[in-house]
């Protein structure tokens, strides 16, 4: 009997194939209006040499079958609406509902990036209050919202400390980048036509000022620095890197992937960064989507300001705004139109629903991050002990003995109805176990998730097969990752 | 705060789980002289009713109302209700890059079937989970074949896109590569001589878009036999999705940098949007971005993961492919979504709608003096005009008639004075196009009256 009900269950949500698998000639889920105007023959248009019969292999299915397809799909995800989402560094806060009503607007979605400005006020009205509320947090002169993620605002950020420098003589050749950073920091100053050197952590997790002191020669272009750190700490001697950077004409570049522990608190624009860039998907809430969309803004100091991306946003002398072109100075354009306008919608209108309150949202995540580490440092290694923000990072040291990594017991944790949080990063601790709650979190789900690690701490201790085969209630286990990277299946080709 | 799951109590509790005194106490490491004393000036607290409000207030302030004739790279077509109710779900709004598989198998497979739709779709062998937008696609698109080929200078039409122009020179400067502007012909498309004369065994790729920035689908066959003439790619970007309805796929092409926001996207004044590139499949090992692959779990059961990570920058960080992170997944999801619900005749019926209302919209507006066609290659939903006057007077006097005009050509080509890109969609109505050629023809009539 109890079989039965299982299958029953797997039927109906859990054994949904692949929508091409359900397609079947002359069903279709979406019906064009009647066309008011002459139909025209294609092939006499376009001719033969142009013309095409039809996009052979695509599903023909009816409009519930598509409801339900990805309906049924949707069910095999974890998600913030459905609890906890620990991943350190990426920030997975709630994503209020509201900013996804008025980004749907007419007159906000519905409006055409090269329309004239006259009719386009509104929108850039929205992007101007953005660029200042943005000034005010980060405390910085200028914003470009252009990037269209993190990765392209460090891009855009490179680009402009690079024209900058050229504009004083000499690019330079090299950007310094602390072994604890993002792997996009590495990668993005390749792009931007830099060499880079890795800056080792020193014993505390905290940059090494004095390495750091010797390396930075009339060579350097740039630091890039994530404050905090990856390991959730605060970089003490952040000022002090600054002046070592600007005595020797390089700049201060500042990864702000991990903003939601200082806005409100502390501005990068006091402690002498120049230039930075920040997620708008992580701290100010828009929503991950899977992976994306996000956005990139760059907030920058007044000597970057002339480089800026163009369009610029600039107020003319009658009042009104404008998308102004015409830059010499410029970098150039780094991404069409003007950003991801519809996710910088979504941030403006998360930051008026906090106002200054917005502090209080920095308090309670680093608050949450460190009740948990309260609450686990006993049963988990904690490689470095000094004061954590909004994250913490512990490694799987002490569990390892069993045969236990940090990759199981993340895997274990979906079991206990949470996502797990980022293993093996950041590369400096070895089996790390990044865990960032944000202040979406309430003390019940925060205690909730104290109650699982602690429970796989003792399981990783009595029965470590159990971890180490987790997850054991998701639709599928764990995947053969190898194989699917040795011969890789790309895409749906039918069956035969 | 309604966000905030904390009430006053709760905190101190936790404050003093954690044996401090205060809020202050959290932020210690952070030395004092850099700690903010007063709230920062920002506007807000606002109610969820009070947020409404402000951006209907702004919405107002826009082009609600106007019938418009604009296309150059973001497309009105038809979108089905289905489509964003399914991106709305919080499973797939709110859930992260599926990094931990066997909680995101919904999203993989989401992925895997867009990347099979635009396989089909572009003739392609494999495409990736997406780019950020058909510009940066271009760009890297270009990179990838520089990777490829070893070798550093590009042929870019100069009838692509002009922002994809653009974002293609800002990559290509920093990087140290040569980009070279093909003209075009008394056609709108690629001038042939110009291309042969700049062919040479140092060449990694050509790039064209077609349909092209004047609406002009370019004769890819010939294109890539010159570019292969010489062992370069031929990199095709298409900005206009929904003409691969109707018209032949980009077969010959290396690389296809696609924009899908004709695939279910809002204009959203410029973005979100979703790139693709879509390639052959052995350069994947060379191409940016994440990809979903097909595999089985312990128990042999189908499953999906991101694969072929190890071209990525959080685990090659500086020898990566690319330096993208977050991509366009839900964006990318509409597109899947929209696509399945279109099917195989919905796409196709789409494209001749267009077809046939810009065929109608031309037929119209060469009835009006003064008013010429430059460009004689087939087009699909967008074409160009020339006329009398200069563009941005008439669209001013357009205007006040609640309509916005084609694009004007000339602040992008100056060679193009008093030219016009046109752009007629499904979503165009008769009477739109009609009252546009009165106000056209009324625009102009002053001028031909003292001729």
């Amino acid at each position: 009997m109890k079989d039965k009900i299982t299958e029953a269950s797997r039927h109906t949500s859990q054994n949904e194939g692949l929508i091409f698998e359900k397609s079947s000639p002359g069903k279709r889920g979406f019906d064009l209006p009647r066309l008011d105007v002459p139909v025209v023959d294609p092939a006499q248009v376009l001719g033969d040499n142009y013309r095409r019969e039809g996009v052979v292999g695509f599903p023909e299915v009816s409009e519930i079958e598509v409801l339900r397809h990805f309906t049924r799909l949707s069910r095999w995800n974890y998600a913030i609406d459905l609890g906890m989402y620990p991943l350190g560094s990426c920030t997975m806060k709630y994503n209020p509902r509201v900013n996804e009503t008025i980004a749907r607007l007419e007159g906000i979605a519905t409006e055409h990036p090269l329309q004239p400005q006259e009719v386009s006020q509104g929108c850039l009205k929205i992007l101007h209050l953005l660029e200042q509320c943005l000034a005010a947090i980060t405390g910085m002169d200028a914003l470009t919202l252009q990037p269209a993620a993190g990765a392209q605002g460090e891009l855009t950020g490179l680009l402009l400390i690079r024209s900058y420098l050229a504009s004083q003589g000499n690019p330079r050749k090299t950007v310094l980048i602390p072994d604890s950073a993002h792997g996009t920091n590495p990668a993005t100053a390749v792009i931007a036509g830099y060499r880079i050197q890795n800056i080792p952590s020193d014993s505390r997790g905290q940059i090494d000022v004095a390495k750091l002191t010797e390396v930075v020669t009339e060579d350097v272009a740039a630091l890039m620095i994530t404050n905090p750190s990856t390991l959730g700490i605060f970089e003490e001697r952040i000022s002090e890197v600054a002046d070592i950077l600007h005595r020797k004409g390089a700049l201060l570049y500042m990864d702000g992937a991990n903003m939601n522990a200082l806005a409100g608190v502390a501005r990068p624009g006091d402690f002498g960064v120049d230039v930075m860039h920040l997620n708008l998907h992580k701290t100010f809430s828009t929503p991950h989507g899977g992976g994306g969309p996000g956005a990139g803004p760059v907030a920058m100091k007044r000597i970057l300001e002339p480089f800026r991306p163009i369009p610029v946003l600039i107020e003319k002398h009658n009042g009104s705004l404008a998308l102004e072109e015409n830059r010499p100075l410029s970098i150039g354009r780094v991404k069409a139109f003007a950003g991801n306008f519809g996710v910088l919608v979504r941030a403006l209108a998360y930051i008026l629903a906090y106002g200054p309150g917005i502090r209080q949202a920095t308090e309670d995540a680093v608050l949450n991050a460190n009740y948990i580490r309260k609450h686990l440092e006993d049963v988990f290694d904690l490689p470095y002990n000094l004061p954590s923000m909004h994250e913490v990072v512990f490694s799987d040291h002490r569990q390892k003995a069993n045969g236990i990594s940090t990759l199981d017991i993340a895997k274990r944790l979906i079991d206990y109805g949470f996502h797990p949080y980022t293993t093996a990063f950041p590369l400096i601790v070895h089996g790390a176990m990044m865990i960032e709650p944000t202040e979406s979190e309430s003390k019940e789900e925060c205690d909730l998730f104290i109650e699982a690690m602690r429970a796989i701490a003792e399981e990783a201790a009595l029965d470590p097969e159990l971890v180490k085969q987790a997850p054991h209630t998701t639709r599928v286990g764990r995947l053969d990752e190898v194989t699917a990277a040795r011969k890789p299946i790309l895409r749906w080709v039918g069956k035969g | 705060m309604r966000y905030l799951p904390k009430s006053p109590i709760e905190r101190s509790q936790m404050l003093s789980a954690i044996a401090a005194r205060s809020m202050e106490d959290l932020f210690s490491s952070i030395p004092e002289r850099f700690r903010l004393r007063q709230l920062l000036d920002l506007p807000g607290p606002c109610a969820e009713s009070e947020i409404i409000q402000y951006f209907k207030e702004r919405a107002r302030e826009n082009s609600v109302g106007y019938a418009r004739f604009l296309g150059a790279g973001v497309y009105d077509h038809l979108r089905s209700v289905v489509t964003d109710t399914i991106i709305q779900r919080g499973e797939f709004l709110t859930s992260y890059t599926p990094y931990q598989a066997e909680i995101s198998q919904g999203t993989l497979q989401a992925i895997f079937e867009f990347q099979t739709l635009m396989c089909q779709l572009t003739g392609q062998e494999v495409a990736n989970a997406s780019m950020w937008d058909g510009s940066t696609a271009t760009a890297e698109a270009v990179l990838m074949a520089e990777r490829i080929t070893q070798r550093r200078r590009a042929l870019v039409a100069r009838s692509l896109h002009p922002h994809y122009r653009d974002v293609l020179n800002t990559y290509a400067r920093s990087s140290g590569l040569d980009v070279v502007e093909i003209p075009f012909d008394t056609d709108g498309a690629v001038s042939q001589q110009a291309l042969q004369a700049e062919l040479g065994e140092d060449l990694a790729a050509l790039v064209v878009g077609s349909p092209n920035f004047f609406g002009v689908l370019e004769q890819l066959p010939v294109l890539a036999q010159a570019a292969h003439s010489v062992g370069a790619l031929l990199i095709v970007a298409i900005a206009e999705g929904v003409s691969l309805g109707l018209v032949r796929p980009p077969l010959e092409a290396d690389i296809v940098a696609l924009e899908g926001q004709s695939f279910g996207l809002a204009p959203s004044y410029g973005g979100p949007f979703v790139g693709v590139i879509a390639t052959r499949e052995k350069y994947v090992r060379q191409m940016p971005g994440r990809l979903a692959g097909e595999t089985t779990d312990s128990r042999g059961r189908r499953g999906f993961v991101l694969t072929l990570v190890a071209r990525e920058q959080h685990i090659r960080r500086e020898k990566a492919t690319s330096n993208i992170c977050t991509n366009q997944a839900l964006c990318a999801l509409a597109a899947a979504v929209h696509l399945t619900l279109l099917g195989k005749d919905g796409l196709g019926e789409m494209a001749l709608q267009n077809l046939s209302k810009a065929q109608f919209a031309l037929g119209e507006l060469l009835k009006i003096p003064g008013v010429a066609r430059p460009f004689g290659a087939p087009f699909f939903n967008e074409f160009t005009l020339v006329f009398p006057r200069p563009v941005e007077t008439i669209n001013r006097e357009l205007l006040t008639k609640k309509i916005i005009g084609p694009l004007a050509l000339e602040p992008a080509y100056p060679e193009l004075p008093n030219h016009a890109l046109v752009c007629v969609t499904e979503t165009t109505t008769r009477e739109e196009i009609e009252r546009f050629a009165d106000a056209l023809d009324a625009a102009l009539a002053p001028l031909e009256v003292r001729a």
